[in-house]
């Protein structure tokens, strides 16, 4: 077993001023580019947020280090970089609270583990309330909530309007008035690239390689049916596990070794506005009109709308859903429509059929996947602490056990609702 | 916005549809004689391939038909309508 083979480069005030004195030169690179060998103890498919994190884990926690991560693209792209940072523990199900909120405390103590500014910042997220039935919706949820020690508080409307002042809209004439208003204190935002950037820097000080522009073409299988490794163009690596954390093309890469699994993929709406002056300091979330936004630290409105509604692998948005949001935003914001809006992406989502993720085993021996996260962003720390606990022990931990493919062969689902749209 | 060629009521636009969901593969004639495994496949495991799928959409503000519409999942391009499943 491999230890900790390299010294990570510890950022510090410090560290930050001698490197400003010696004019930035004398920085070592957060992680090494090391040749791709043939073969590893595990392979992880896809550098994202729960690629990534599962390797840290996987060193951290395991003392499993001979680990490659393989990613198409570079580190910090994929979903990581196409979600709107929303970290949140507000969910329904008994399966999914407790793992929720675990994830957001691991989240919150990031920066000091990792080493890495996280920029967590925790605002609480309001959900603006406009039909009877998404209050009672929140009220179950509320009392749902209570029991895991996830927080979730009414508040009327006065006192709504008191904290967001720029929510002018929804006005007792309007077509949807606004009834009331749910407060999840517990929600934050954070930085995705640090997210991203700081796993993998953990992780490579531990030895783990992390391979970019090393795309996972086919999937091997062994003589006796168990996964033997992937393809890639640039060569065949081989490994006894396989854990696959590349969502929207989960399946693309499952049906190269005959395996189909319960996902769709489809498409969610995300833009950003120009940058202005502090207008909204808390996370706001209009189920009913499917909307809702934060402000960055840059000053960027950050908006995330409704799914694109059939099956989508592209990543930029549909019009008539970017529309269809902008307008649901302008409803309760009237103020913002002059702001200009600057960049829009669309993220994958490999919805499930019970609309709940899976962190499971698979038919094919040694072969793990990580798959069906719609809102994957909030649960990458205990989501790859999870996957992690798979990879090195063959069985789940006790907060991803509900998430296994065998819940579709028993017919134990956990159906799970989004708050904002994903439904 | 899809532009769906209504059989009926000629181009159209996707707002005008509501989506009905993947067209699941053809129901397997005796079911009973499937293991538990094949049957709950059948039930939840649709097609997920970046290129055609057929998917439901319900005309609903036109005239009301269910479509069945083969459409390319990275193009959005669509090859055909047509009537009923």
């Amino acid at each position: 077993m491999v230890n900790i083979i390299i010294v990570m480069q510890r950022y510090s005030i410090l560290s930050l001023a001698r490197n400003a004195l010696s004019g930035h030169r004398g920085w070592a690179e957060a992680w090494r580019s090391p040749p791709l060998k043939d073969r590893y103890d595990a392979i992880i498919v896809g550098a994202g947020g729960h690629g990534l994190a599962a390797a840290y884990y996987l060193a951290k926690e395991h003392g499993i280090t001979d680990v490659a991560v393989l990613e198409a693209g570079w580190l910090g792209g994929g979903n990581v970089a196409r979600n709107t940072v929303t970290i949140r523990s507000n969910y329904m199900r008994d399966e999914s609270i407790p793992f929720y909120v675990k994830s957001v405390a691991m989240f919150e103590g990031l920066t000091r583990e990792l080493n890495f500014n996280m920029m967590h910042s925790k605002r609480t997220m309001i959900d603006v309330l406009q039909t009877w039935g998404m209050v009672r919706d929140r009220r179950r949820r509320r009392l749902i909530m209570d029991i895991y020690g996830a927080t979730y508080e009414d508040i009327s409307v006065d006192e709504l309007r008191r904290r967001v002042p720029a929510l002018t809209g929804g006005r007792p004439d309007s077509r949807l008035p606004i009834l009331g208003a749910a407060v999840h204190t517990d929600a934050a935002v954070n930085r995705h690239d640090a997210v991203a950037w700081g796993y993998a820097r953990a992780a490579d000080a531990m030895g783990v390689e992390m391979h970019q522009k090393t795309p996972a073409t086919k999937l091997l299988r062994g003589a006796d049916g168990a996964i033997a490794g992937v393809e890639t163009p640039r060569g065949t690596v081989r490994a006894k596990t396989v854990a696959l954390a590349v969502s929207g093309h989960t399946t693309t890469l499952t049906e190269t070794a005959g395996l189909r699994l319960p996902l769709r993929t489809i498409n969610l709406t995300a833009f950003v506005s120009e940058p202005v002056k502090p207008v909204v300091d808390v996370i706001v979330n209009c189920p009913d009109l499917g909307v809702y936004l934060s402000q960055s630290d840059k000053g960027e409105l950050v908006i995330g709308g409704a799914t694109d509604l059939g099956q989508s692998f592209r990543r930029d948005i549909k019009q008539s859903v970017f529309e269809d949001t902008v307008a649901a935003m302008l409803d309760l914001f009237p103020r913002f429509r002059r702001l200009k809006l600057m960049r829009q992406w669309g993220g994958h989502l490999d919805m499930a059929h019970d609309a709940t993720p899976i962190v499971s085993a698979t038919d094919i021996p040694g072969l793990i996947v990580s798959a069906g996260w719609w809102g994957g962003y909030k649960a990458i720390p205990a989501g790859g602490a999870g996957l992690a606990h798979l990879i090195a022990t063959g069985r789940p931990d006790p907060l991803t056990a509900p998430f296994g493919l065998n819940r579709f062969r028993t017919l134990d689902y956990v159906v799970e609702t989004g708050t904002t749209t994903a439904r | 916005m899809l532009l769906i060629d209504c059989p009926f009521c000629g181009k159209r636009n996707e707002s005008e549809f509501v989506y009905g969901g993947p067209a699941m593969p053809a129901r397997p004639a005796d079911p009973s004689a499937l293991d538990d495994a094949h049957w709950v496949d059948h039930l939840t495991v649709p097609p997920n391939p970046m290129g055609p799928v057929e998917e439901r959409w319900w005309h609903l503000r036109g005239c009301g038909s269910w479509l069945t519409i083969r459409r390319d999942t990275v193009t959005h391009a669509i090859a055909e309508v047509r009537h009923g499943g």
